[in-house]
C-alpha cells in the first residue's frame, strides 16, 4: 500500500501529468515528489524513500542518492526554519559575513546551529542570485522558500522573531 | 551616458504591471507568437533569428538561430528547455526578468518551441527560485485559458504545452546537460559530449537548452524584425544586454545596456563608481568564473562584448560584473570562490573533484597568512593541471580567476606570504 499515493492523490497526479507516461516520464516525477513529501513533513523519511521510489518505478538507493546530491533535500530533521545567509563573493564584499557572524552571536548560536528552542537553523549558504541586495538570506520552513534581502542584524532579527512567534 | 531609449528585456520599468497577461497583451503580447503560429513556416522563424544575429546571453555567446539549425528532424519529439538555472556568483538578471516580465520571456520559450517544432517545452528554474516557479505556473494558466498556450492553437494543427521543474540547489544544473539529466530524475551530472543536445536531449530526444534572456529578446525580434534589433548594440554582438553590477560598487543592480558599452561607462555612471572614496582594483565580468582584470584605464574603456572582453584577457560570459576595490586581498577572494566550486563541482570527473578540493585547501592557507610563495606555485601548478582536462565548463572555469589573479596581482601574494616566507 502506498500511502503516500492515498495522502496526495491529487497533487501526485499533476505532478506525473507534466512528464511524458512512459517509464523514463515517471523517473522525471522524482525531484517534485521529494518537494512534495519535504513541505508536509520537514524532510524526506525512509519510509518515504521507498514510496516515491515505487511511484517512479526506480530503487530506493536511486532516490536516496537524488536526496544527498541535492543541497536543498533533506533525509534528516533540523530547526522548524533554516535561516541560510549567501555568503559567496557578492555578497561578501557587501559585508554578509560580518552580518552573519553578528546575527549568530545575537542568537546564540553558531554557524549551522539550531537555536535551543529547535525552531531556527542559521546556515551560511552558496550564490542565491540577490547579489545587489546583500545582506540577504532565504528562508527555508513548511510555508515554501521566501528570500528577506537588504537586511540588517536587526531587521534579520524581527523576521526570525516573527517566525518564532508564527 | 547611454541609455536605452526604452528596454526591450526589462520592460516592465518603463511599463508598470507588465506581469498582468492584460497589460501584456494591451502593449502588444503574443503579437508575435500568433503572427509566427498563424502566417510563418518554423524554419523562417529561424531564419529570421539567425539574421538578427542574436547570441546565447547564458554565458557561451553562441548564435541562437545556429544552434536551432542543428536540431535533428529526423528524430521526434522535440522538447525545448528555458534555462533558468541562474546560479553563477553575481548573476541576477534572469529572476528579475521571471518575477517582473514573465509573459514576454513564456513569449520567446514558445516562439523557440514553434521554429523546432517543439509540442514541449520545460522551463528549470533552480530550487531557490520556488515562489518564482509558482508565478510562471499561474501565468502559463493564464495562457491556457486565454488560448494562446495549449491544444490547436489559433485554429492551427500546432499546439504546445510548458511546464515548469525546479532544480534543487545545484549550480551544476545550469551546465545544460546537467541539466536534461535532472529534469530526467537523476543527479545533475554533466554527459560526455558530443553528441549535443539538438541531436541527443532530454529522454535522448533532439532538445534545444536557451537561456532566459537569450529567449525573452524573441518577441521583439520577431515583431519589429532583425534589422531594428541589429541596430542595437555593434556589428558582431549585436542587440541590448542585461549586466548584473555588484560588488564594491555604490549602485549594484541590473542594467540594460546596448552590448559594447563600456567598463567605465557600467561602473562609474551607472554604479556610481567604488564606495567610501576606495578606488577600482579588479573587475570580474562573468562573475565568479570570470578571469580577473586589472581595472586600467585600458580596461575601463573596454567594450562588454563578446570580441572585446577577450583582448582585454577575460570574457564577457553572462555579465556578471563583480567590481573589486583596493579593500580586497586577492587571496581572500580566490578563496572565496575556489570555496564555491568545491562545494559545486558534481563530483563525476577527478580533475575538477580533486582540483577544486586542493585549491581550495591552498586557497584557505595562503589567504590566511600560513602559506608560503611555494604554496601559491604550487597552487598555480594544481589549476594548470585541471585545464583542458575537466568534463565541463565548471571545473575549466574554476581555474580562471586563480591563474589571473596570481599572474596579475602578484604583489598581493607576496605580501600574505611574507611572514611565512621569511
Amino acid at each position: 500500500m502506498n500511502a503516500l499515493l492515498e495522502k496526495h492523490a491529487d497533487e501526485i497526479q499533476v505532478i506525473l501529468a507534466k512528464y511524458p507516461a512512459d517509464k523514463a516520464g515517471k523517473r522525471s516525477a522524482v525531484m517534485p515528489l521529494l518537494y512534495l513529501i519535504q513541505h508536509d513533513q520537514g524532510y524526506i523519511t525512509k519510509e518515504a524513500i521507498r514510496e516515491i521510489a515505487e511511484l517512479c518505478e526506480i530503487t530506493d538507493t536511486e532516490v536516496a542518492s537524488i536526496i544527498g546530491f541535492y543541497s536543498l533535500y533533506y533525509d534528516q530533521p533540523s530547526g522548524k526554519y533554516r535561516v541560510q545567509v549567501c555568503t559567496d563573493l557578492p555578497c561578501a564584499l557587501r559585508g554578509a559575513e560580518d552580518f552573519l557572524e553578528k546575527l549568530c552571536e545575537n542568537l546564540g548560536i553558531k554557524v549551522g546551529e539550531t537555536t535551543p528552542d529547535g525552531i531556527i537553523k542559521v546556515e551560511a549558504v552558496m550564490c542565491l542570485a540577490g547579489c545587489d541586495k546583500a545582506p540577504m538570506f532565504q528562508v527555508q520552513g513548511p510555508e515554501g522558500l521566501e528570500y528577506h534581502e537588504n537586511q540588517t542584524v536587526d531587521s534579520a532579527l524581527e523576521v526570525i522573531n516573527k517566525l518564532r512567534q508564527g | 551616458m547611454t541609455n536605452m531609449a526604452e528596454h526591450i528585456l526589462l520592460r516592465h520599468r518603463d511599463i508598470p504591471g507588465l506581469d498582468q497577461i492584460q497589460t501584456y497583451r494591451q502593449n502588444g503580447g503574443f503579437e508575435a507568437w500568433k503572427k509566427i503560429v498563424t502566417k510563418m513556416d518554423p524554419n523562417d522563424v529561424t531564419t529570421e533569428v539567425k539574421a538578427s544575429g542574436l547570441r546565447g546571453r547564458g554565458g557561451a555567446g553562441f548564435p541562437t538561430g545556429l544552434k536551432w539549425s542543428f536540431i535533428d528532424g529526423q528524430n521526434w519529439p522535440h522538447y525545448v528547455v528555458a534555462n533558468a538555472d541562474e546560479s553563477e556568483p553575481g548573476t541576477f538578471k534572469d529572476r528579475e526578468i521571471m518575477e517582473s516580465n514573465p509573459y514576454q520571456f513564456l513569449e520567446g520559450v514558445a516562439i523557440c518551441a514553434y521554429a523546432v517544432k517543439a509540442m514541449d517545452a520545460y522551463i528549470y528554474l533552480r530550487g531557490e527560485f520556488w515562489q518564482i516557479a509558482h508565478k510562471l505556473d499561474n501565468c502559463i494558466a493564464e495562457m491556457n485559458a486565454a488560448g494562446v498556450l495549449g491544444e490547436k492553437l489559433f485554429g492551427t494543427n500546432f499546439s504546445l504545452h510548458l511546464q515548469t521543474h525546479l532544480g534543487a540547489g545545484a549550480y551544476i544544473c545550469g551546465e545544460e546537460t546537467a541539466l536534461l539529466e535532472s529534469i530526467e530524475g537523476k543527479l545533475g551530472q554533466p554527459r560526455l559530449r558530443p553528441p549535443f543536445p539538438p541531436a541527443f536531449g532530454i529522454y535522448g530526444k533532439p532538445t534545444i537548452v536557451n537561456n532566459v534572456e537569450t529567449l525573452t529578446n524573441l518577441p521583439l525580434i520577431i515583431s519589429r524584425g532583425a534589422d531594428w534589433y541589429k541596430s542595437i548594440g555593434t556589428e558582431k554582438s549585436p542587440g541590448p544586454k542585461i549586466f548584473s553590477l555588484s560588488g564594491c560598487v555604490n549602485r549594484p543592480g541590473n542594467y540594460e545596456l546596448p552590448l559594447g558599452t563600456t567598463f567605465r561607462e557600467l561602473i562609474f555612471d551607472h554604479g556610481r563608481g567604488i564606495p567610501e572614496g576606495r578606488k577600482i582594483k579588479a573587475i570580474m565580468p562573468a562573475g565568479a568564473s570570470s578571469s580577473m582584470i586589472i581595472a586600467n584605464d585600458e580596461a575601463l574603456a573596454t567594450p562588454m562584448d563578446y570580441e572585446s572582453v577577450p583582448k582585454i584577457g577575460a570574457q564577457l560570459g553572462s555579465a556578471s560584473v563583480i567590481v573589486i576595490d583596493d579593500s580586497v586581498s586577492l587571496p581572500w577572494l580566490l578563496n572565496k570562490t575556489i570555496h564555491f566550486f568545491t562545494h559545486e563541482s558534481c563530483g563525476k570527473c577527478t580533475p575538477c573533484r580533486d582540483g577544486t578540493y586542493w585549491m581550495m585547501h591552498l586557497t584557505e592557507r595562503i589567504s590566511k597568512g600560513e602559506g608560503t610563495m611555494n604554496d601559491v606555485m604550487l597552487l598555480q601548478d594544481v589549476a594548470n593541471q585541471l585545464k583542458g582536462k575537466c568534463l565541463c565548463a565548471l571545473g575549466e572555469f574554476s581555474i580562471e580567476a586563480v591563474l589571473t589573479g596570481i599572474e596579475r596581482f602578484p604583489a598581493d601574494f607576496e605580501a600574505v606570504t611574507a611572514k611565512s616566507n621569511s
